[in-house]
């Protein structure tokens, strides 16, 4: 194998041209399928983990129907402490999980004294919270972080609504809720700190302790209408979701149907449906790497085969066998391939390191994201096997072709 | 036994209905350690007979035996095998494999065909170059050789896997006059040291007088009768 691999380098060599052009179109390919596959996962990666790690968690537990309505933040649909505590219990003994906190989120109006308008709020324990969501407490951009997250009587209000009502660190503010009866509450709290928004759902609410938001809404009781939980194992959150809504299948409601549901975070951002849209795109970057690849490699290996009939002729009269006459073709076909991936695999590592030094940053809606891209050794892999393989099946017609030629009919061919 | 034994042999040619018959009903032996000539004027034959006897092309009729095999019930692979094994070819055009030096286009059928060990054949390429004379253009592409020194390599290959017949077609067209001669000596005096046989096809007269048996070939028939002496 070896020997004709060599004698299929030289013949390569022998129009390094034609060659060079087609290595590097393969590199080309290459290179613009590694960097889009490098730059878009960056991409998803921040973004999935700024939704997951400072808003939504991987997994959320609520009560059935919550979800669907969850536009009107009911608070009709809360889970009660007991019910709390079951869940929570039973979340302590997955070691899966690595943190979890409980909200209670609901709608308010707020007011600096001179005007008015709607928010959303998170009820939260702060330690909990902060714990659960490491980077909540990198978004903030003006103020402090106190008492893990934010102290009793405080507010950390969304960067758009504080600037657009001129609201700033250490102003009062009123909050005012309707609770689930109708009746209506307000209490003065002091702003704590403004946040960064963030891409999604919730990612423009307000927070407060969760003490402050039960005296607001008047409960009785300690309340929660979400359970976030944070995994060790983002990758794992499909498999821990099925088992906690297994494990959670005990818990009914009077008519015996299951009370909670479990929601994993795709399941609760629009985001998710960007993040398939890209892993489309990679797909359809992908077949235009094939097609490059077929096209190129097919095309200079079929005029190889017609420039070199004679020469056919001649290595099938002297007794070479068909098959390896095949392999001759094959090899100048995988060859080009492996220079190809291997050029190109070195170019776009250079590439993403040189995008490391310098890194790319654009605006994502309010966000500014700087990209980090990394090539994993697996996506690095599956496109130079796609590459060589392809380049191998698109040299195969014109070998199978020198193979099968008749070598006297050959050896006349001017 | 003859080396080659063909009675009665038949090549028609059909392209739509027309046929051309290229070889009509010819018988001819050749013993072991000949040195025999084809000879005849273009369309004669000669050059089929030759890529028959070479397992290139098929008789349409008669039997034509090579070394006591039926190359014409031959399948191709099996002819890619018997070739491979048991013939050498020499060219009008020399046909050397650019991208490979004298060197080793004489080691390619050793090691493409024959897959001998590296020792034997790197022996068995200077023994080739130093018996056509060109040890010191061993490392020279074709390019780089004159016409007379690319048929010694042509030869040196044809010889290299020590085949028991070598087929030589028109092996001095392309060659000027002392070149030519040269290289008739030179594959006689191969004959001489290894005992290989020596087929042409030719309408060189300075190969018709070196051969040892010539059969003239005129509208696909031997008009020699069954072959004549020079």
């Amino acid at each position: 194998m070896i020997r004709v691999l060599r004698l299929s380098a030289r013949n390569l060599v022998r129009y390094w041209r034609r060659s060079l052009l087609t290595s590097g179109l393969i590199v080309l390919g290459m290179v613009a399928v590694l960097l889009f596959v490098a730059v878009s996962a960056s991409f998803k990666q921040i973004m999935i983990g700024q939704i997951t790690d400072s808003m939504l968690g991987h997994l959320q537990v609520h009560q059935r129907g919550y979800v669907a309505s969850i536009e009107n933040l009911p608070l009709n649909l809360n889970m009660k402490p007991e019910l709390v505590a079951r869940v929570e219990a039973l979340l302590r003994e997955m070691p899966e999980v690595e943190a979890i906190t409980a909200r209670l989120k609901f709608g308010a109006m707020l007011s600096d004294f001179d005007e008015t308008t709607n928010i959303r709020l998170n009820g939260v324990e702060p330690e909990r919270e902060a714990a659960a969501m490491p980077l909540l407490a990198g978004r903030l951009l003006d103020g402090e972080i106190r008492n893990g997250l934010l102290e009793p009587g405080a507010l950390l209000l969304p960067e758009l609504l504080a600037r657009g009502m001129g609201v700033q660190v250490g102003d009062t503010v009123v909050l005012v809720a309707t609770n689930v009866d109708g009746s209506v509450n307000g209490r003065t709290f002091l702003v704590q700190g403004v946040l960064d928004a963030v891409t999604g759902p919730g990612g423009r609410d307000g927070y407060l302790h969760i003490d402050d938001a039960r005296a607001l809404l008047r409960m009785d009781a300690p309340e929660v209408n979400q359970i976030a939980i944070r995994l060790q194992d983002p990758g794992q959150t499909e498999r821990v979701a099925r088992r906690l809504e297994q494990r959670l299948g005990d818990i009914v409601n009077p008519r015996g149907q299951p009370l909670l549901t479990v929601h994993t975070w795709d399941q609760l951002t629009p985001f998710a449906n960007i993040a398939r849209m890209i892993d489309l795109l990679d797909l359809f970057i992908r077949i235009m790497l094939v097609g490059i690849v077929l096209i190129a490699v097919m095309n200079v290996m079929i005029m190889s085969v017609y420039e070199r009939v004679r020469e056919i002729g001649t290595i099938a009269a002297i007794g070479t066998p068909p098959g390896r006459i095949l392999l001759l073709f094959v090899g100048e076909g995988v060859l080009l391939g492996v220079v190809g991936t291997l050029v190109g695999m070195l170019i776009s590592l250079g590439v993403v390191q040189l995008l490391n030094v310098w890194p790319l940053e654009f605006a994502f809606g309010r966000q500014e994201i700087v990209l980090a891209p990394a090539l994993a050794l697996g996506d690095i892999l599956w496109v130079a096997a796609i590459v060589v393989a392809v380049a191998a099946a698109a040299s195969l017609q014109p070998a199978w072709k020198a193979a099968r030629m008749d070598p006297n009919t050959a050896l006349r061919h001017v | 036994m003859a080396l080659v034994q063909a009675t009665g042999l038949h090549k028609t040619y059909r392209t739509g209905d027309v046929s051309v018959h290229a070889v009509r009903g010819v018988d001819f032996s050749i013993e072991s350690g000949g040195f025999v000539a084809f000879v005849g004027p273009s369309g004669s034959g000669k050059s089929t007979v030759l890529n028959m006897i070479g397992c290139l092309d098929r008789p349409t009729d008669g039997t034509l035996r090579v070394l006591d095999t039926d190359v014409a019930s031959l399948g191709r692979r099996e002819a890619a095998d018997f070739r491979g094994a048991n013939l050498g070819f020499v060219f009008q055009d020399f046909n050397l494999i650019p991208v490979l030096s004298a060197a080793e286009n004489i080691e390619y059928p050793l090691l493409m065909v024959q897959n001998w060990p590296v020792a034997q054949r790197r022996a068995r390429v200077a023994e080739l170059l130093e018996a056509v004379g060109i040890a010191d253009r061993a490392d020279k592409r074709p390019d780089q050789l004159s016409g007379g020194q690319k048929q010694r390599v042509a030869v040196a290959r044809a010889l290299a896997s020590k085949p028991k017949l070598v087929l030589a077609d028109e092996p001095t067209a392309n060659l000027d006059h002392v070149t030519a001669l040269r290289i008739i000596d030179l594959m006689k005096a191969m004959r001489d040291e290894f005992g290989t046989t020596f087929v042409f096809s030719t309408h060189d007269p300075r190969i018709v007088d070196a051969a040892e048996e010539v059969f003239h070939l005129e509208d696909g028939r031997i008009v020699n009768g069954a072959g004549g002496t020079a």
